[in-house]
């Protein structure tokens, strides 16, 4: 295998496990901060329990985050060394902005956070809860505009002075707002917000079942099932303004996403199907024109094709169409979760209807898989390029670099993130089974 | 010499890599005497004493390696692809240490606490040795072409030199990391941490001398500037003197002062080597024309410009959160139901 293959599949794999984490962390940063402003409000002590169980959990998810994210900001380094001297300009300001603005603010509450109950007042540990959230928030802001100038890149222009052209900033803030990356923050910050309540509704339906912690439990799935609902509906829109950014900025991708190769004709939409590469088929169930209605809200004027663009700048196509619909799917169905539970809510039966808490204790994966298939929509669409319609992703890859140390790197990143995942998950399945009560008491907790 | 934008980059860039050292220097020596420490209540001291503070002193380095793409972006793609088996096994290093430190309390079985302790101080160990070698290569040079590529392997990076400053490192981290048990603990662990300071003492001081006289042999480029401009002479005499009086303040039971010597003894070793490097970033072995500069590995002055804008709008908010997580933290580490 080549080395930009290789090095293509290690940054899948390490961003994709890196992006398990983050989610969650501002998800349920927003819900801490719900959670300990009502302790602080109320004074009563079932949020205080709330707000410690949900601390252990968000310190383990936070910790994993800063361990698989140290790789992330040195891999354009070792990985994508041309890249980052193409981009380094551009780019690595938004990286480093990160770090002074967002890890700095995050890492020092977090202490206060999760060790500082006893040396702080209440208020200033309130206030740090909302930091270390605001800080996860500050992070998305830098790395998403990052990615956008990727994706749509503004605010600069290309120069050639020694042995390699490159980008260099022209309008910092044309580069920070370039097209997308508004919208694209929206629509991360809202996958992000529904991950973290459905973490919360999925435990929380888990302890209903059971029969067990249920005060806890139906307090907390009502703060999570609110914050679900919200965000899921608001995401349909924000998917809607994400898709017509793709449709204005990178047609080719909008293509990809729904396998239309035909020139220039009314498109259609389709909710699911496979699309046969070779013979350049796709067969689906489609709304007729949905697509040109959606776009243009004219089912016939032409949305352009595949066909449209030289073959060489086609995103691989049966990809990008199956993890495009995946994360539409699962986004309609958290929408339709969230009505049947807050109506089930109002019916007053929510909490004893097995059936329903089961779905929504295995729902609780959903949003964390439809975060990943839309970033592999946005990503294996943007292909062949790495700096859209500038540099191709081939031409990013290291020179230095052989494909045999990045194939013995993404063996050891293998190993050493399954392992990871496994312990991530006995731990937090653990720390879900042993519940709130303990933690409430501060005795006979796990960490004796 | 012009004081511009380049240079003042280059000491940013400087400052952000000292704080690293100086601040997570002392949790990898905590890490690195972990298991010296016997019984689970003494390993836990130990980890918790840096517990609320490792994390916020690793985002030092994801700081400087960030504004080092931002501003120097040439060395950042030439050393990290260069270094890069190197790095890999840098950042398995580190993985397995936030592992660690989070997951040891999780359980109470004493195979998985042995298992964390193990990998705790054995991942510091590993990743303060590798921040040596990476150290030493910058400062003897490394094969960087024309195209200002690193053309050279992985064992390449390996020679005396670079695994003198490798282990130099490590012993000035275990020092400073016995220096800040001091600081933290009472009873049976302080006293013992004074013999681990002793011992780590030692060993610094001769790999420090080993270091500076292979130095003067092997990278001479780095002592040019000394004698060109002898007044840059009071950097070494002030690191000396500072490495001399952590001896004299742990004797006297100064263990705050003690900190501050080691912490100064490793930001002037850090001021030593930068002033010698200047104006390379990284040398080249092949040709030194082919080394890269503050100048040609830099960004755009435009780019240099709003950087040095978001430094200054940030590094007086990094010091303040800095700062008061140390005083809210301050003192001697109780452990809590909340602790690691």
């Amino acid at each position: 295998m080549d080395v930009v293959l290789l090095s293509r599949i290690q940054f899948a794999l390490t961003i994709a496990f890196h992006y398990i984490f983050p989610p969650i962390s501002i998800g349920l940063g927003v819900i801490l901060v719900i959670m300990e402003g009502l302790y602080l409000r109320t004074k009563n002590p079932l949020y205080e329990r709330m707000t410690k169980f949900w601390v252990e959990i968000f310190g383990l998810v936070f910790l994993m985050g800063v361990a698989s994210g140290i790789v992330m900001e040195f891999q354009f380094g070792t990985n994508w060394s041309y890249y980052s001297r193409y981009a380094g300009d551009v780019f690595g300001s938004l990286l480093a902005a990160e770090g002074i603005f967002a890890f700095f603010l995050e890492s020092g509450f977090l202490a206060v956070l999760l060790f500082g109950w006893n040396k702080v007042g209440p208020q200033t540990h309130f206030f740090s809860t909302l930091m270390v959230a605001l800080g996860a928030v500050f992070s998305a802001v830098w790395i998403v505009a990052a990615n956008s100038w990727m994706q749509t890149p503004a605010g600069f222009h290309i120069v050639t002075r020694g042995l390699q052209p490159r980008a260099e900033i022209t309008d910092f803030w044309a580069l920070v707002f370039n097209p997308s990356s508004m919208d694209r923050l929206l629509h991360v910050l809202l996958g992000a917000w529904q991950t973290g309540a459905w973490l919360v509704i999925s435990v929380s339906a888990y302890y209903l079942l059971k029969k067990q912690f249920e005060n806890f439990a139906k307090a907390s799935l009502k703060i999570a099932l609110v914050l679900a609902m919200a965000t899921s509906v608001l995401q349909l829109f924000s998917g809607h303004f994400s898709a017509m950014l793709v449709s204005k900025y990178q047609p080719a991708k909008l293509a990809a996403m729904e396998g239309i190769y035909e020139k220039n004709a009314p498109a259609s939409m389709s909710l699911f199907g496979y699309v046969n590469e070779k013979s350049e088929k796709v067969t689906s169930l489609a709304v007729p024109n949905g697509l040109s209605i959606l776009v243009h809200f004219n089912p016939f004027k032409p949305v352009p094709g595949l066909r449209n663009f030289p073959r060489s700048d086609w995103p691989p196509v049966s990809i990008t169409f199956q993890s495009y619909h995946l994360m539409v799917m699962i986004g309609m169905g958290m929408i339709g979760l969230c009505m049947l539970g807050c109506f089930l809510w109002r019916r007053g039966s929510l909490f004893t209807n097995v059936g329903v808490l089961r779905l929504l204790m295995v729902a609780g994966v959903g949003p964390q898989i439809a975060n990943q298939a839309g970033w592999v929509t946005a990503e294996v669409g943007r292909q062949p390029w790495i700096v859209y319609g500038l540099l191709r992703t081939a031409q990013g890859v290291s020179r230095s670099v052989g494909a045999g140390q990045v194939l013995t790197s993404i063996m050891l990143f293998a190993c050493v993130y399954a392992l990871l995942f496994c312990l991530f998950i006995f731990l937090l399945v653990h720390k879900i089974r042993i519940g709130p009560v303990e933690t409430a008491e501060g005795q006979g907790s796990t960490r004796t | 010499m012009t004081f511009d934008l380049n240079l003042i980059w280059y000491i940013l860039i400087g400052i952000l890599l000292t704080g690293y050292a100086v601040l997570e220097g002392f949790d990898f020596g905590v890490g690195a005497l972990h298991l010296f420490a016997r019984g689970d209540n003494d390993r836990r001291l130990m980890m918790n004493a840096i517990g609320p503070v490792w994390d916020g002193n690793e985002v030092w380095l994801v700081a400087g390696g960030g504004a080092l793409f931002a501003v120097f972006p040439d060395v950042y793609a030439t050393v990290f692809s260069g270094f890069y088996m190197s790095f890999m096994f840098l950042l398995f290093a580190l993985i397995f240490r936030a592992a660690a430190i989070e997951f040891r309390g999780k359980q109470a079985v004493g195979w998985w606490r042995n298992f964390w302790d193990i990998s705790f101080s054995l991942s510091s160990i590993v990743s303060s040795f590798l921040i040596g070698i990476a150290l030493g290569n910058i400062i003897r040079g490394i094969p960087v072409g024309a195209d200002k590529e690193f053309r050279g392997n992985f064992l390449a990076l390996i020679h005396p030199y670079s695994l003198t400053v490798g282990l130099m490192v490590l012993g000035a981290f275990t020092l400073h990391g016995a220096l800040y048990v001091r600081l933290k603990t009472e009873g049976d662990l302080y006293k013992r941490a004074k013999e681990w300071a002793k011992f780590a003492f030692l060993f610094f001081f001769a790999l420090y001398f080993g270091v500076i006289f292979l130095t003067l042999v092997q990278a001479p480029h780095v002592s040019k500037i000394f004698r060109d401009y002898p007044l840059l002479d009071a950097i070494p005499v002030l690191n000396i003197l500072a490495i001399a009086n952590i001896p004299r303040a742990v004797s006297k039971s100064r263990d705050f002062e003690a900190f501050l010597s080691s912490s100064a003894a490793i930001g002037l070793l850090m001021a030593f080597f930068g002033v010698g490097m200047f104006p390379n970033l990284v040398f080249s072995t092949i040709d030194p024309r082919f080394s890269l500069t503050i100048y040609n590995a830099a960004s755009s002055p435009k780019t240099l410009r709003i950087m040095l804008i978001i430094a200054l709008m940030g590094m007086p908010l990094v010091a303040a959160y800095t700062v008061s997580i140390y005083r809210i933290f301050r003192g001697k580490v109780k452990l809590e139901t909340t602790s690691y």
